[in-house]
C-alpha cells in the first residue's frame, strides 16, 4: 500500500514496521514530528525525554538491555548529547540503535546551520543519508541491521527538507524482534581507561569492516548517463542535482560514511570532470580529495545555506557562485509578516516590562525568543538551550555596572537551566531569573513536559514543582507572578532587581493557543476615548490594529487577556 | 507541474496543498510536496509547494506553473516565483500583519492592481464571501482548491475521490471545491 509520508512519517513507519522497541527524542524543530508519529504506534514504547543527552543515554541503557532503540533529536540536540554520543561508539550495543539526526540548512527554525555529518567522521560512526521519504523509512531497517551486525549505533542524518517534505512511501507490516535481555559485560559496558583502550582498538576493526560494507552497500548506487560530467552526490542534495542535470552521470552514496573509496575511484576513472554536489560543508569533497583523486565542488556551490536545483545549476554551469540566497527584488515593498507572539501569549507582559526597565536581557530559546524583536525588544542574547541563567551569571560577575536579568521557559529551563540555576546561588551571583512557566513546550508545537503532568502517550504522571526546586536549590528568593498582571510584575521585577543575591520570579501563565479555555471574550475599543497615544501598540499585539491612527481591536484574534486595558492611560478598552 | 500555495498560518494552506496533492495521486502521478510551517501558529507566513508529474526529483519549487494565495499581500510577497505565462489566483482577503502598524511600510491600498500589473493570468475570487455563504468561513482554502482546479486536467472524478478520500467534512468541502470552480467559469 501506497501512503503520502513526511521525512518525519516515514522515520516513524520505519520504526513501526522494522521492530523498534522503544524511541526516545526530546522536541526540536525539524524533528519534532518524528516521535509525534511514533507516539501513535501502540507496540513502541515512546516518550519525550528533557534533554538530548538524557534521551541519548537513555537510548542507549535500552539497547544494552536488547531492545531495537531510536532517539531523534534536531543538530544542535547532538552538541548537548556528544558526550554519550561519542563513547557509545567505543561500547557498542546489544539491541540495534539509530540515532536520527535533523539539520536545518538554511536555519529555518536554529541559531546556527552546522553540518552534523562531521559527527560521524568525529565519532567515528557509520552514517547513512536519504534521499526521500520511502529511502528515510527504508533506511531505519537498514540503520538498525548494520546497528545490530557490527555492534555500533548508527546516525541517520536528515535535513529540514527530507523531514517535511511529503512523497509517496509503500508501506509493509511490522516484523516482531525479540528483544534480546541484558547480559552482563563490564569490559564492553564499562570505560574505565583499560577497557575503553581495548574497544579503541575493537572500533578500528569495526570501522574497517564498515568501509567494505559501504562498497557492497546496495543504496550506495552507480546511475550511468553522460560521461563528460560525473556527479557524486548524497541526501537531498541528490534529488536537486538529478533535476538540473538528468542527463549526467551519477554516484548516488547513501552510506556517507565510511564512504565507499573503490566505488568512488571506480566512478572517477570513467568520468570526465568529477564534481561532488553537497549541501553545508565539503563533508565528501574532502574525504575525496584526501583519496588523491581530482574533484571540484564547494569551488562551485556555497557552502552556505538550503541548495536548490536551481542553485546547482547555476552553480555548475559557473553562472555565479550563488552565497545566501538574498530576498529577490522586488517590484513593490509590502509589510513583512515576521511571526509574534500571540494575542494573550503569557510571555508579552513580562517583555514589556523588561524592554522599560533598560536592563540586560539575557534569553534563551523558546516562544519567548520572539520578544526580541520591536516593539517588545526585550533581549539582549540568546546563544543556545540553557545559557539565559549561564550568560547572566557570567554577564553579572563582570558588569557590574548593569542589572541582569535572565530569562527562560520551563521547558528549557528543565532541558538545562536548572545546572546554571545551581551555580549562580553556589557563586552567590547578583543576577534576577525569570521563568516563564507555561506548563508545555510551545515553540516546537505544544509537547507536553515534566511541568505539564502529563506523558507523550497521553498518560498521567508526576509534575515537577519549580517552585520546590528552586526552595531545594536554596535559591534567597523566590517569587510567583500571574503573567497577565503587567503591575504586579513590574513591582516583583524592580524589587528584585534591588536584591543583591539569585531572585528566581516564575512568571506564571498558560499557553493560550495550548489551553483554549482560557480564551475570554474579545475587548472593544471605545473610539471617542482613544487619543491615539500609541502605547497600546508597544504591546506588539497581533489583535490591536491601527485605523487612521486609532487603535481597533482585531475580534477573531482577541482573547481578552486584558494587557491593553492595563497599559491604556485614557481607559480606551473595554469588556 | 508546480503549484505553490501561500497564506497565514490559520488559513489551512497545508491542508489546501494537501488536497490536490491527494488529486494528483488518485490521478496516478508521482508527487512532492513541501511545506514551511514552522511559525505558523504565530501569524507568519506559510508556504507550501506542490510538485507533481511523471517523476518528482527536488520536492522544492523554482518556478511555479500556478500560484494559489489565500491573502492579497501574500501573492505579492511570491509573485517573483511565477512562470511568465503561470496562472494567479488570489483570494480576496486582507490580513494587515503588525509590522505595516508599527514600521514604515503601510498594507497597500490596491494590492491586486499591484499584481495585475506583473501578471497579466491573474485572478481575483471573493472565496472568503463564498466560504461564509456555505455558513463556514474556514472552507475558504477548499474553495481556492476548486478555482485551481480549473488550471488543471485532472477528471471531476479524481477531485471527488480527493476530496472523499480525507473522510471528515465530505459535503461541505464538495460544496465549497464545486462553488469555487464556479468561480473561475463565469
Amino acid at each position: 500500500m501506497n501512503k503520502f509520508l513526511s521525512g518525519n512519517e516515514a522515520i516513524a513507519r520505519g520504526a513501526y514496521e522494522y521492530g523498534v522497541h522503544f524511541a526516545i527524542a526530546y522536541p526540536g524543530t525539524p524533528s519534532t514530528e518524528i516521535l509525534e508519529n511514533i507516539a501513535k504506534y501502540k507496540k513502541i514504547n515512546s516518550e519525550w525525554s528533557i534533554n538530548e543527552k538524557v534521551a541519548y543515554e537513555s537510548a542507549w541503557g535500552a539497547s544494552l538491555a536488547g531492545a531495537r532503540v531510536l532517539v531523534a533529536m534536531k543538530h544542535v540536540g547532538l552538541n548537548v548529547a556528544a558526550d554519550p554520543f561519542v563513547t557509545s561508539i567505543y561500547t557498542g550495543v546489544n539491541g540495534g540503535f539509530v540515532l536520527v539526526v535533523a539539520d536545518d540548512p538554511g536555519m529555518w527554525s536554529s541559531q546556527n546551520e552546522q553540518d552534523d555529518r562531521n559527527y560521524a567522521k568525529f565519532a567515528k560512526v557509520p552514517m547513512l543519508e536519504p534521499s526521500d521519504s520511502q529511502e528515510t523509512k527504508n533506511f531505519v531497517g537498514e540503520a538498525l541491521r548494520i546497528s545490530e551486525e557490527f555492534d555500533i549505533p548508527v546516525l541517520l542524518r536528515i535535513s529540514t527538507r527530507i523531514s517535511h517534505s511529503k512523497g509517496i512511501v509503500e508501506v509493509g507490516e511490522r516484523k516482531e524482534f525479540s528483544i534480546k535481555g541484558y547480559e552482563k559485560n563490564t569490559k564492553k559496558y564499562t570505560m574505565l581507561p583499560a577497557n575503553a583502550r581495548a574497544r579503541r582498538l575493537d572500533l578500528k576493526i569495526r570501522l574497517e569492516r564498515l568501509k567494505k560494507f559501504s562498497e557492497k552497500f546496495e543504496y550506495n548506487r552507480l546511475e550511468w548517463g553522460e560521461r563528460d560530467i560525473g556527479i557524486i552526490t548524497a541526501g537531498i542534495s541528490y534529488q536537486y542535482a538529478k533535476e538540473a542535470f538528468p542527463e549526467a552521470s551519477f554516484l548516488k552514496i547513501s552510506m556517507t560514511y565510511p564512504l565507499p573509496e573503490d566505488k568512488i575511484r571506480e566512478f572517477a576513472s570513467k568520468v570526465k570532470k568529477l564534481i561532488v554536489v553537497e549541501e553545508l560543508d565539503p563533508f565528501m569533497e574532502e574525504q575525496i580529495k584526501a583519496m588523491g583523486i581530482q574533484v571540484e565542488g564547494k569551488n562551485l556551490i556555497s557552502e552556505i545555506g538550503e541548495l536548490s536545483a536551481e542553485k546547482v545549476r547555476e552553480s555548475l554551469n559557473g553562472i555565479t557562485k550563488l552565497e545566501v540566497k538574498s530576498e529577490k527584488t522586488k517590484e513593490v515593498e509590502i509589510p513583512k509578516r515576521p511571526p509574534i507572539l500571540c494575542a494573550g501569549c503569557p510571555h508579552r507582559a513580562i517583555s514589556y516590562v523588561l524592554n522599560r526597565l533598560k536592563v540586560v536581557i539575557s534569553g534563551d530559546i523558546g516562544c519567548y525568543t520572539l520578544g526580541a524583536l520591536p516593539p517588545l525588544n526585550a533581549m539582549d542574547t540568546c546563544l543556545c538551550m540553557g545559557a539565559s541563567i549561564s550568560a547572566a551569571s557570567g554577564l553579572s560577575k563582570i558588569a557590574t555596572n548593569k542589572k541582569v536579568v535572565g530569562v527562560i521557559g520551563d521547558s528549557t529551563f528543565i532541558h538545562s537551566g536548572i545546572t546554571g540555576l545551581i551555580d549562580c546561588v553556589y557563586n552567590k551571583r547578583d543576577v534576577t531569573l525569570c521563568i516563564l512557566d507555561n506548563h508545555i513546550t510551545a515553540m516546537t508545537g505544544h509537547q507536553v513536559n515534566p511541568g505539564t503532568g502529563l506523558t507523550l502517550k497521553g498518560e498521567q504522571t508526576n509534575i515537577l514543582d519549580i517552585k520546590a526546586l528552586c526552595q531545594a536549590i536554596g535559591v534567597p528568593h523566590i517569587k510567583v507572578v500571574d503573567a497577565l498582571d503587567i503591575k504586579k510584575i513590574r513591582e516583583v521585577v524592580k524589587e528584585e532587581l534591588d536584591f543583591k543575591d539569585v531572585s528566581v520570579i516564575i512568571v506564571r501563565g498558560n499557553c493560550i493557543v495550548y489551553e483554549k479555555k482560557y480564551i475570554n471574550p474579545p475587548f472593544k475599543v471605545i473610539p471617542e476615548k482613544c487619543n491615539e497615544c500609541g502605547a497600546c501598540f508597544n504591546l506588539g499585539c497581533p489583535a490591536i490594529e491601527k485605523h487612521n491612527g486609532k487603535a481597533v481591536i482585531n475580534e477573531v484574534l482577541c482573547v481578552g487577556c486584558g494587557l491593553c486595558l492595563q497599559v491604556c492611560k485614557f481607559n480606551a478598552f473595554t469588556k | 507541474m508546480d503549484i505553490l500555495f501561500i497564506g497565514v498560518g490559520g488559513q489551512g494552506i497545508l491542508f489546501a496543498s494537501e488536497l490536490v496533492a491527494r488529486a494528483a495521486m488518485i490521478n496516478g502521478l508521482n508527487v512532492k510536496k513541501s511545506d514551511i510551517h514552522g511559525m505558523a501558529q504565530r501569524g507568519g507566513s506559510v508556504i507550501s509547494g506542490l510538485r507533481f508529474g511523471q517523476k518528482v526529483y527536488s520536492p522544492t519549487i523554482d518556478k511555479a506553473d500556478v500560484i494559489c494565495s489565500l491573502e492579497l499581500i501574500e501573492a505579492l510577497r511570491v509573485i517573483n516565483y511565477l512562470k511568465p505565462n503561470g496562472k494567479i489566483f488570489v483570494n480576496n482577503q486582507r490580513i494587515i500583519p503588525m509590522t505595516a502598524f508599527i514600521g514604515n511600510v503601510p498594507y497597500p491600498d490596491d494590492p491586486f492592481q499591484m499584481i495585475k500589473k506583473i501578471s497579466n493570468n491573474a485572478t481575483l475570487l471573493n472565496a472568503l464571501d463564498i466560504a461564509k455563504e456555505l455558513s463556514n468561513p474556514r472552507i475558504v482554502n477548499v474553495v481556492m482548491v476548486g478555482a485551481v482546479s480549473t488550471a488543471l486536467d485532472f477528471p471531476e472524478k479524481v477531485w471527488q475521490e480527493a476530496i472523499e478520500s480525507i473522510g471528515k467534512f465530505v459535503e461541505i468541502n464538495k460544496k465549497a471545491f464545486a462553488a469555487g470552480q464556479k468561480l473561475c467559469e463565469s
